[in-house]
């Protein structure tokens, strides 16, 4: 009978565990969790500030998921050492757990910059759901907020907590916000509709450091950007990034790059020892390399093909690229891809532009292959050109109606439509 | 398990299942009141698609993959263990669209004034999906498939 362990309960080690008991429902099966909740879905930690999800809602799997695949939890414990040779894990209290098979789900924490000022009270992370709560128990006597990092994660904090009724600053060093994901343009069409809810969008510097209030300095009173100009706020969320949780292999000979390296199977270089999610590198379809990408719904894919291949059935992950898709301000956006090339020599852009309907769209194609797409404002058919772009399908001869309203299976050529879809 | 299967060369694009689809998605099941009163209007979860002289009819082909399941951030859809059907529960979802960004037919649409998405779910309430009863051309077909 096989031990299979897992460290980490969220979106990876969920996705393996459903694919462990796909192929084997009698090896034991356990998974060590660090949070002391039941599991829930971490991107919904903003609905849980703006009051729209509770944790009951927030549960990515119902009450019964653990018992129904007859998994032994270890909630709000946590791993301090995996010895590969005895093939042991050891948690903090000394307990030492056997494993034949062990999935590393252990994820990211946020990136904090050595910021002065930091240690106020008043200064939250925002990636899981202690910090949530902790913030959201400040919401009733705050006023103002200034959110430090204008990715995915600080525009959905920005959207709860506007929607909470605080006054929000959002602040982001690069000169647009959510310039990893989308191009100029459609940042600035971000940007505007952030504003016009009332946010104050500050690009091209940043939070230099934090200050203490009047009456006390050990709580948080404001803040002084880059060029020294003053901003009061009760609060300060820091929304820079992940950074893998990698320090369980740091002493190991666990291959470890910024993540734990793993192959198109998620095994890293040591036998029966995986990883998937946040923590890892894995296979990057556009890139065609591993490289760090901490989405969600990738830790999940990638926990399921690790979980299939623990239990020994040989499944190859096929990999995720840079893709998000934004909901926030009722501005839908989904981008994929390289969005935004230093050089646009060996591209092909094609973009449609409606701004009186806030639609603006552009795929970028290289060699005839679709690279990179942003559908901001109607995204309908992104999941079509997601499938063409991932399986790198030749677009020439239907590149010109790739953006024209008809646009759809119909236009594909019937080979591929044969090929790609069950259409008869 | 229930699959609708489109035969291209019998479809007309007449767009009769749209039709039908909002009919029986709606809170009437009545066509005017679906159409003029309704507020939001029920939206399809089929899409008829021209390309002259073709057309077809989209809708969720209950992928034996699912990446709509595995990309879903909230758990609202789910695979039912007994049916095998894929199937979106709309109190749990959360309008994230990161089904939309990786479904191959983008079967599912976003409802924008809900905040959710919608997709086809085969008509529940009905022995035939009212897509299929309702095709002047038979270029639907319910069929049972093995997954």
């Amino acid at each position: 009978m096989t031990k299979y362990l897992i460290i980490g309960g969220s979106a990876g080690g969920i996705g393996a565990v459903e694919a462990i008991r796909e192929v084997d429902s009698v090896g034991t099966l356990i998974v060590i969790s660090e949070e002391p909740f039941p599991q829930y879905s971490r991107p919904m930690i903003s609905e849980y500030v703006s009051k729209e999800a509770t944790l009951e809602t927030m549960k990515y799997r119902g009450d019964q998921f653990w018992k129904n695949n007859n998994v032994q939890t270890l909630t709000g414990r946590a791993a301090v050492k995996i010895d590969l040779t005895k093939k042991q894990v050891e948690l903090e209290d000394g307990t030492k757990i056997d494993f034949d098979k062990l999935l590393i789900a252990t994820g990211g924490r946020p990136f904090v910059p050595r910021l002065e000022g930091r240690e106020k009270d008043g200064v939250f992370t925002f990636t899981e759901l202690s910090s949530a709560k902790g913030l959201e128990s400040k919401l009733e006597q705050s006023k103002n907020a200034v959110v430090i990092g204008g990715g995915l994660i600080g525009v959905s904090l920005t959207e709860a907590l506007v929607k909470r009724g605080i006054s929000v600053t959002l602040v982001e060093l690069k000169d647009h916000i959510l310039s990893f994901i989308l191009d100029e343009k459609a940042s600035e069409i971000a940007e505007k509709v952030l504003s016009e809810a009332g946010v104050t969008v500050i690009t091209g510097q940043t939070v230099q450091r934090i200050l203490g209030r009047k009456d006390n300095e050990d709580v948080v009173g404001g803040v002084v950007m880059t060029d020294g100009v003053e901003i009061p706020c009760d609060l300060v969320i820091v929304a820079i990034g992940v950074i893998p949780r990698t320090e369980l292999v740091k002493e190991t000979d666990v291959k470890l790059n910024r993540g734990i390296v793993v192959d198109r199977f998620m095994r890293t270089n040591i036998p029966d020892v995986y990883a998937c999610g946040d923590v890892a590198e894995a296979h990057d379809f556009l890139l065609n390399g591993n490289r760090l990408l901490p989405l969600w719904p990738l830790a999940h894919m990638g926990g399921r093909v690790a979980g299939y291949n623990m239990a020994g059935k040989n499944v190859e992950y096929a990999g995720g690229t840079a893709m998000s898709s934004l909901k926030y301000f009722n501005l839908p956006i989904i981008a994929v891809g390289d969005t935004n090339p230093q050089e646009l020599d060996d591209y092909k852009v094609i973009v449609e532009n409606q701004p009186e309907k806030t639609v603006y769209k552009k795929i970028l194609l290289k060699d005839d292959l679709i690279v990179g797409f942003i559908f901001l404002g109607d995204i309908e058919k992104a999941g079509i050109l997601y499938n063409l772009m991932k399986n790198r399908v030749n677009v020439a001869e239907i590149k010109e109606a790739l953006l024209s309203e008809d646009f759809g299976i119909i236009t594909l050529p019937e080979s591929l439509r044969q090929k790609l879809f069950v259409v008869n | 398990m229930k699959q609708v299967s489109i035969k291209e060369k019998a479809c007309i694009g007449c767009g009769l299942c749209q039709v039908y689809c909002i009919i029986e998605h709606s809170k009437s099941k009545d066509p005017i009141k679906a159409y003029k009163r309704e507020q939001p209007r029920p939206l399809s979860r089929v899409r008829v698609e021209t390309n002259k002289p073709h057309s077809i009819s989209i809708r969720c082909q209950q992928c034996k993959d699912t990446p709509c399941v595995y990309a879903c951030l909230s758990g609202a859809m789910s695979i039912d263990k007994e049916t095998g059907m894929v199937v979106h529960d709309a109190e749990k979802c959360i309008g994230c669209w990161t089904c939309i960004m990786v479904c191959p037919y983008s079967a599912i649409k976003p409802d924008i004034s809900r905040k959710i998405v919608a997709k086809c779910d085969l008509c529940p309430n009905l022995e035939v999906p009212a897509c299929v009863a309702n095709c002047p051309n038979e270029a639907l077909v319910c069929e049972e498939v093995n997954q």
